[in-house]
């Protein structure tokens, strides 16, 4: 009796925790805040923007490695009318993480949902055009068509960024996508729970995702989120910065990953806009593209790179990073420091050197302030080298640092500051996203916000070669377009790019299947087919 | 011990005075090829993520903190002081309008009020006034605390038996203070002065992170004890713990200066 009872007991542990622990599969990994929505319409901040792309189910998906579109809810599409119209197919059966059928009517009232002014759906200005909305048909219940009033370039990778949503909103609404959002905690976790539902299945035709439930812990301490990440209670560890990175090399070396220049970019930039924090004669200087390349040419990038980052940077040529593969204009080349030139070619505007201290035609020394966040090492540090290279042409500069916040408050509307030393943070491959940078009349504009008119023939140009390769149907005419932009940019230096730092990263061991990219989401664009051993 | 007090905080006030003939190397030097260096024979303390001396920066940044954190910490008292005294009068209402004064002090959010004084600043602040204007805010609002404990010894006075012994024998009001109260609050103010400096000195180094304090390249103990939120970093170079280690010396030798017990025997204190 006492046998048979331990044998069923021992069955009955076998079969409630043996198989649950065996497929327990949890991504474990920390986020710096919570996110601000799970409405995949409303999403503004990065965080959200992750949770939607593990949740969301999207109509195409940007293969991250390639870089080309490959289907995903539609099981293919078709351009017509001369890029104007774009006739998506969806896959049979198709349902919500809550058992609700997804039908070419919720891509449809998605896609009105987004464009609609009412929603404020930032993910709405992907899909807008200067000529007017687009038109939505539903074919069929699979069919569904979207007509623009002229070609939109690319149409079809934009889609990789609209999440179908269900009718029924919800605080944690079903999805289409690989997971759900089973159970929020706000400060403390969000917990991911696998699809039943989800679409795609493997080439021996499991249902994916792998993984069961991901878990993310809410970690606005970096320290913290390192040490747990090195005790092995996190899987994943983003965006590191050098010198954690090092901590990793050190300490579990095999779970270091430095995936290469991202496409981020630290810049320098002048206040060029009439200002009254701005004497005059500081103006005129800022507005001189050769006091502009001046300042570039005497700014050593190597040496940002190697000491600052500690080797994981790539001195920047241009306002695309060359991880950029397609986007990058291989023709241009990093600056290499010379401050004997620089101070030549300053002659030539007026600007004397003597005792060691630049004046200007009239006079004036050549001294500025530089703005710079506060409590972020790695821009003090370059703003200090910086500080110490143009020390050498006779420049001198005062160091300030502002949080976050009264920075850019400063940087905006009417801008009060000479020069600043900040970071450009890309979310997408595609310049197209960076239209408010560069356009004179947005408000993003950052050495001239909101500017009436170009100021210089050059500024009216690189105006309509942004609206022109934003416009251009055939990715060639665009990345033609956007070759002369780079290049304008380059010599004419509105911004100085500093470096591109590495994105570094701690990958766990056990996680299987990773093919990490330098465009968001790295190292989860591929959720579904993550596995932990 | 006292004398052994005196020579340490002239050695380090003598250091930071004449920094520039002392130093290895000028406190903005960036060794490029050196970053993050152990201590060696060229560097004895080794070199920042900038390859900067650690030696010849902990050299500057001593003439910056031991003259302005005490500077500092004295304005804090003066001023705790001088309200405090008004509390002596027999009058109830004063009392308590101080009692509401500090509480309001205590309870204004400094750190925003620093933001928006910081936002109002013009950019081009030099480095010394951008680090006078610092220190000497911290003095102007550092006053509460202080303020608090001589306002309760006050008090206490004003109960005790010796007062009402001088009082009723006719002795002037300040020949009270000067003999009897001053001693006391004396003993008190010294005490809340030592207590400030380290406060300040760390309190500069919070304030950088709002664009206060000392700005680079120039260094002060503040700024350099800043990198101990980094503990990797001691592991790699403990002498990264050089400037604790000072500040703890300073706050030693300030503390044996004090006067001892038995020649801190108070006029009255048997009574």
């Amino acid at each position: 009796m006492k046998f048979t009872c331990a044998l069923l007991l021992t069955a009955l542990v076998l079969f409630l925790v043996s198989p649950a622990e065996l497929s327990a599969a949890e991504l474990h990994f920390s986020l710096a805040g919570d996110p601000q929505t799970f409405d995949a319409l409303k999403v503004s901040d990065q965080r959200s923007e992750l949770i939607r792309y593990l949740t969301g189910g999207a109509l195409v998906r940007i293969n991250r490695v390639t870089d080309k579109p490959e289907p995903a809810l539609a099981q293919s599409w078709k351009l017509s009318d001369g890029g104007r119209t774009i006739t998506f197919r969806l896959r049979a059966g198709l349902r919500f993480s809550d058992g609700s059928p997804l039908t070419a009517d919720d891509v449809a009232r998605t896609f009105s949902a987004a464009l609609d002014p009412k929603h404020e759906a930032p993910v709405g200005d992907t899909f807008r055009s200067q000529q007017g909305d687009p038109q939505v048909r539903v074919i069929s219940p699979l069919e569904i068509a979207i007509h623009y009033p002229q070609p939109k370039p690319d149409i079809d990778r934009l889609f990789d960024s609209l999440s179908i949503v269900p009718a029924t909103a919800a605080p944690l609404p079903a999805s289409a996508g690989p997971f759900f959002v089973a159970e929020y905690k706000p400060g403390d976790f969000v917990r991911l729970a696998r699809n039943p539902n989800y679409w795609k299945r493997d080439a021996a035709g499991k249902q994916l995702p792998y993984l069961d439930s991901i878990r993310i812990d809410i970690q606005p301490n970096r320290e913290i989120e390192l040490t747990r990440f090195l005790r092995g209670e996190l899987h994943l560890i983003n965006k590191l910065d050098p010198e954690n990175f090092d901590r990793i090399i050190k300490d579990k070396p095999a779970a270091a990953r430095d995936l290469g220049a991202s496409l981020d970019s630290e810049i320098l930039f002048f206040n060029q806009a009439p200002s009254p924090s701005v004497p005059v004669w500081k103006h005129q200087w800022f507005t001189s593209a050769i006091f502009r390349r001046a300042v570039s040419a005497s700014i050593h990038r190597d040496d940002i790179a190697r000491v600052v980052f500690r080797g994981h940077a790539h001195p920047a040529a241009g306002p695309v990073s060359s991880s950029n593969r397609f986007w990058f204009d291989a023709g241009l080349k990093s600056p290499p420091p010379d401050p004997q030139a620089a101070v030549r070619d300053l002659a030539k505007e007026g600007f004397t050197l003597r005792d060691n201290v630049l004046r200007d035609r009239e006079g004036h020394p050549v001294e500025f302030s530089l703005l710079t966040t506060s409590g972020s090492r790695p821009r003090e540090a370059m703003a200090a080298m910086v500080q110490d290279d143009l020390r050498k042409i006779g420049v001198h500069v005062n160091i300030v640092t502002l949080d976050s916040r009264s920075l850019i408050d400063r940087l905006s509307n009417t801008p009060k500051f000479e020069a600043c030393l900040f970071g450009f943070a890309n979310v997408s491959v595609d310049p197209v996203q960076e239209m408010n940078i560069w356009l004179s009349s947005r408000p993003q504009h950052p050495w001239w916000p909101s500017e009436k008119s170009p100021a210089t023939p050059w500024e009216a140009r690189v105006d309509k070669l942004e609206l022109l390769q934003a416009s251009e149907p055939s990715r060639a005419a665009r990345k033609k377009a956007f070759d002369e932009f780079q290049r304008i940019v380059v010599e004419q230096a509105p911004i100085l790019y500093l470096v591109n730092p590495d994105y570094l990263v701690g990958i766990s061991t056990s996680l299987k299947g990773l093919q990490a990219s330098t465009s968001p989401p790295q190292l989860l664009w591929n959720i579904d087919s993550l596995s932990l051993e | 011990m006292r004398i052994a007090a005196v020579i340490v905080l002239l050695a380090v006030l003598l250091a930071g005075l004449f920094a520039p003939a002392i130093a290895p190397y000028d406190y903005s030097r960036q060794f490029r090829d050196s970053p993050n260096a152990p201590a060696s024979s060229q560097f004895p303390m080794g070199t920042d993520d900038l390859g900067r001396d650690r030696l010849s920066r902990l050299i500057y940044a001593t003439r910056i903190s031991v003259l302005l954190a005490p500077a500092a910490a004295f304005v804090s008292v003066m001023i705790a002081l001088l309200l405090s005294a008004v509390t002596a009068t027999r009058r109830l209402w004063v009392e308590h309008s101080f009692s509401a004064l500090t509480t309001l002090s205590l309870s204004l959010p400094w750190i925003f009020l620093f933001i928006i004084l910081r936002a109002l600043l013009p950019l081009n602040t030099g480095a010394i006034p951008s680090i006078l204007i610092t220190f000497g805010l911290m003095g102007v609002a550092g006053w509460a605390w202080p303020g608090r404990v001589f306002t309760a010894s006050i008090r206490q006075m004003k109960k005790s038996g010796w007062l009402l012994q001088a009082r009723a024998a006719g002795v002037p009001p300040w020949r009270i203070a000067r003999i009897w109260a001053w001693p006391r609050l004396r003993a008190l103010a010294a005490a809340q002065f030592r207590i400030l400096i380290p406060a300040y000195v760390l309190s500069e180094a919070s304030l950088g992170l709002l664009g206060f304090g000392v700005a680079e390249p120039l260094p002060s103990w503040g700024n350099l004890l800043a990198e101990l939120q980094h503990p990797a970093r001691v592991r790699d170079n403990p002498w990264i713990l050089a400037p604790l280690g000072l500040l703890m010396l300073v706050m030693i030798a300030l503390e044996a200066l004090q006067p001892s017990r038995d020649s801190r025997q108070l006029p009255g204190a048997a009574s």
